[in-house]
């Protein structure tokens, strides 16, 4: 349509269009394979331009903010792995830190190690879904059985250190559950190992894939300023060239002592701030997650020795009146949980900030004046997990 | 950068700087003038406060508190703080990595009401959308005031201190 309208070439005949189409109201989900869950999206759409975008969300809520006020903070916690599911750990992690902070708890290093190994480790494995299905958003099959074959490998490493494939509960305030079992590190360093030879692969499959880069590039493009607007944080904020990292910025745990690059979109493949720098962000961030792991795996062995991964802490933990705020580098962003104390063994209140939630919101403002077809790609390289958006 | 040295920049908005009680400072600010604040911390280049990171509020009960009696004094008299409602902005600069978090105490008790910030930060829309849903705090000024994780009827505010734990939901029992 907007080809025609261009300035015709000389020795062709100008076409007047006098075609009007009638605003159409589609309806995409709750049910729908590329929402990634019970999301759904009311497209006003002129022919195959979309006018307007209206999320509707909420379908899974379960209120987790009031749930907090009414369980002890230990009790929480297997609550905490519900909401980004596909990063149970990181959730586990943040939901920690902020307990901690409040109730002034000391950690281990041994314990805080392997916790960054395991936060890194789910980092992967999350984003080899936001690759494997945004290859399926865009119809290729094949990537997702790949990135399943290795997050099979990330979760039974997860099986062997606590038990559980997906929600893992295995970091509670104060440290961990237990140890690593015997020989969890090699394999950890294995895995490493391997990763980075797959991860070859999938640069190949997908992301160098001529259809796949014509379908992301200069598709849902969203500028920097407008990315700080929405408050987009995480792949979504460094896809737009904001070079902005919780473990680099404002490093908690043991980040400032190991070293790693924070990757930004830099308009490659189009322009920067395209679904195309949204997703070989998170690619390239696997890879420093693997350098991240290795680098913990030889610190904690070589200062920590097996044995204690708790602090010590009263059987029920009560926290005098304070109010803090912890975020954490998600996989998705910043994790933010906001924990006001009153004295009582229960929180008095507590905030969950999922980055899943903000960055969901540009969506209304994004939509606008792409093709049906591209919504598809935009949705798919926000990368939600509706269980953080409804929490 | 220093608390004291963003309140100055701040002005008069600026009601209190509180350091006690708490592990992270803040700064409470007159209501009324929230939208304002909000558009300085962004657009100050000292400042650069550019990323809003949430909005939230929480229901207090009116609480005492009681004042430290210097030597030889007697103990003053201990104060009320009425309460009720208050919202807390946390705001981040992707520049210096710092974090602002703001406070407002709403005055009104049952019927809370703020002025929305939405045309300062886009992000806003959604956080108040929330703080709306869950807390049944008003926005004025917001372009599209309506629940976001509840469904459109429900009743109440969950996470206000004083809600009922409804018995049942369009005829499904929660006993």
């Amino acid at each position: 349509m907007t080809d025609l309208e261009s300035t015709p070439k000389e020795g062709t005949r100008e076409i007047v269009l006098d075609v009007r189409t009638q605003d159409m109201e589609i309806n995409m989900g709750p049910q729908h394979p590329s929402t990634h869950g019970v999301l759904r999206v009311v497209i006003t759409a002129d022919g195959e331009i979309i006018t307007s975008a209206r999320p509707y969300v909420g379908y899974i809520h379960r209120c987790a903010e009031k749930i907090a006020e009414c369980v002890t903070y230990d009790q929480f916690v297997p609550y905490t792995d519900r909401y980004d599911y596909l990063a149970a750990m990181n959730n586990n992690l943040g939901y920690c830190l902020a307990v901690e902070k409040a109730a002034e708890l000391e950690v281990p290093p041994r314990a805080t190690w392997i916790r960054m190994i395991c936060a890194e480790l789910n980092r992967i494995g999350s984003h080899l879904i936001a690759f494997g299905t945004y290859g399926l958003d865009l119809g290729a099959f094949t990537p997702f059985l790949y990135g399943f074959r290795e997050r099979e490998w990330m979760m039974s490493l997860f099986e062997k250190i606590c038990g559980a494939r997906l929600t893992y509960s295995f970091m509670f305030p104060g440290g961990l559950a237990n140890d690593a079992p015997e020989g969890w590190f090699d394999e950890v360093l294995r895995f490493c190992d391997v990763f980075d030879r797959k991860w070859r692969e999938y640069d190949a499959l997908l992301t160098r894939n001529k259809i796949f880069i014509e379908r992301t590039r200069d598709v849902g493009v969203i500028p920097a300023e407008m990315a700080k607007a929405y408050g987009l944080t995480g792949p979504c904020l460094r896809g737009s060239g904001v070079r902005f990292d919780l473990r680099e910025s404002a490093p908690y745990l043991f980040y400032d002592r190991v070293s790693f690059d924070v990757p930004v979109g830099q308009g490659e493949m189009g322009t920067v701030g395209d679904c195309w720098d949204r997703y070989f962000v998170r690619m390239a961030e696997m890879l420093q997650s693997t350098r991240i792991i290795r680098q913990c795996v030889e610190l904690c062995l070589a200062e920590t020795t097996p044995g204690e991964v708790m602090a010590k802490k009263p059987k029920t933990l009560k926290i005098p009146p304070t109010e803090v705020y912890v975020g954490v580098e998600n996989p998705r962003g910043e994790l933010g949980h906001y924990l006001v104390t009153d004295g009582k063994d229960k929180a008095f209140r507590l905030k969950i900030r999922g980055p899943s939630f903000c960055n969901l919101s540009i969506i209304p403002a994004i939509l606008p004046g792409t093709m049906i077809a591209d919504a598809v790609a935009i949705i798919g390289s926000i990368d939600i997990v509706l269980g953080e958006v409804d929490r | 950068m220093e608390l004291e040295t963003i309140a100055e920049r701040l002005g008069d908005a600026v009601l209190e700087i509180v350091t006690e009680g708490t592990k992270d400072p803040f700064l409470v600010v007159e209501a009324s003038r929230i939208r304002e604040v909000m558009a300085l911390c962004r657009d100050d280049s000292s400042l650069a406060f550019d990323l809003l990171v949430s909005i939230t509020g929480a229901d207090y009960p009116p609480r005492e508190v009681k004042k430290k009696a210097k030597k030889g004094e007697p103990a003053p008299e201990s104060e009320v703080v009425p309460g009720r409602f208050e919202l807390v902005y946390h705001l981040l600069s992707t520049k210096t990595g710092g974090r602002l978090v703001l406070k407002v105490r709403l005055p009104h008790e049952d019927a809370p009401s703020c002025d929305s910030i939405s045309e300062v930060h886009p992000a806003a829309e959604w956080h108040e959308r929330e703080a709306f849903d869950l807390l049944g705090i008003r926005f004025f000024g917001h372009p599209d005031l309506r629940r976001i994780l509840c469904c459109e009827d429900w009743v109440g505010h969950p996470l206000r201190k004083d809600y009922v734990f409804p018995k049942e939901f369009h005829g499904i029992s929660a006993e």
